[in-house]
């Protein structure tokens, strides 16, 4: 591919790395940036790619890179140990489970949830929900899960025990869980 | 026996790592009698194959 087609690839995957971007840094300024840095040096491979499929999965690769730096870059500015979960959203769940620990309302099967990946309007919804997680446990989820760091790697970065981060990923799914159960699934209660 | 709470901490850890034998015994008999938490292993399995789509998306 040229560099026209090569601009011309990569400005139809610009809506798609900015949403990205945003959802890992939740700040538009730094999205923007993140994403406009790995366009251009998406750019600078030109004459590398065979087609639009091999762009987006490099400019995607570059993003993620730039992504997990940026978030590195916080974890040593921040303090970090903020990280380490509290008592309000910690392993009580109460809102969840009764006192014996048992389900207040036993989550029931999704129909059909591998159709639900071929929905575009089911993204939007799982977004809203990964959006809708609290801040920490968020976080430490979609390290793991969406740029695929190990839990080693994100406790290191976090300055949390490997416990902690096990409690805030438990926490992330069972927020999740409920919250496309209620948005998606068509579970009425 | 193991409560339901406590079956949810050790699904979303065992996508972490192996746990001990006693410990996964436990959790399977505790999921042979839960309809509740067999549904939450499985949800616990797709939002994993659903995030790992985003951060990698299929052409």
């Amino acid at each position: 591919m040229d560099t026209d087609q090569i601009k011309t690839a990569l400005a139809g995957l610009r809506p798609q790395l900015l949403r990205f971007a945003k959802l890992q840094l939740r700040s538009e300024a730094q999205a923007e940036d993140a994403v406009q840095e790995a366009m251009l040096a998406a750019l600078a491979g030109a004459g590398k790619f065979a087609g639009a499929a091999q762009v987006k999965t490099w400019v995607f690769a570059i993003l993620r890179n730039k992504i997990i730096d940026e978030l590195r870059r916080r974890a040593r500015e921040g303090n970090v140990a903020d990280f380490a979960p509290n008592d309000d959203e910690g392993e009580d769940f109460e809102e969840l489970f009764d006192r014996r620990g048992h389900w207040d309302e036993p989550p029931v099967a999704w129909a059909d949830p591998e159709r639900a990946l071929e929905n575009s309007q089911f993204w939007v919804v799982f977004e809203a929900c990964l959006d809708g997680v609290p801040a920490k446990p968020g976080r430490v989820f979609m390290m793991r899960e969406i740029l695929g760091l190990e839990t080693e790697e994100i406790c290191k970065e976090l300055g949390i025990s490997a416990s902690n981060c096990w409690v805030l990923l438990h926490r992330a799914r069972l927020g999740l869980r409920e919250c496309l159960s209620r948005r998606w699934f068509g579970d009425e209660r | 026996m193991m409560n339901c709470k406590e079956a949810t901490r050790l699904m979303s850890q065992e996508l972490e790592h192996k746990l001990s034998f006693g410990t996964r015994l436990g959790l399977r008999l505790h999921l042979l009698i839960c309809r509740g938490c067999r549904a939450t292993e499985r949800h616990f399995a797709f939002l994993r194959t659903a995030a790992r789509r985003i951060g990698s998306p299929q052409a």
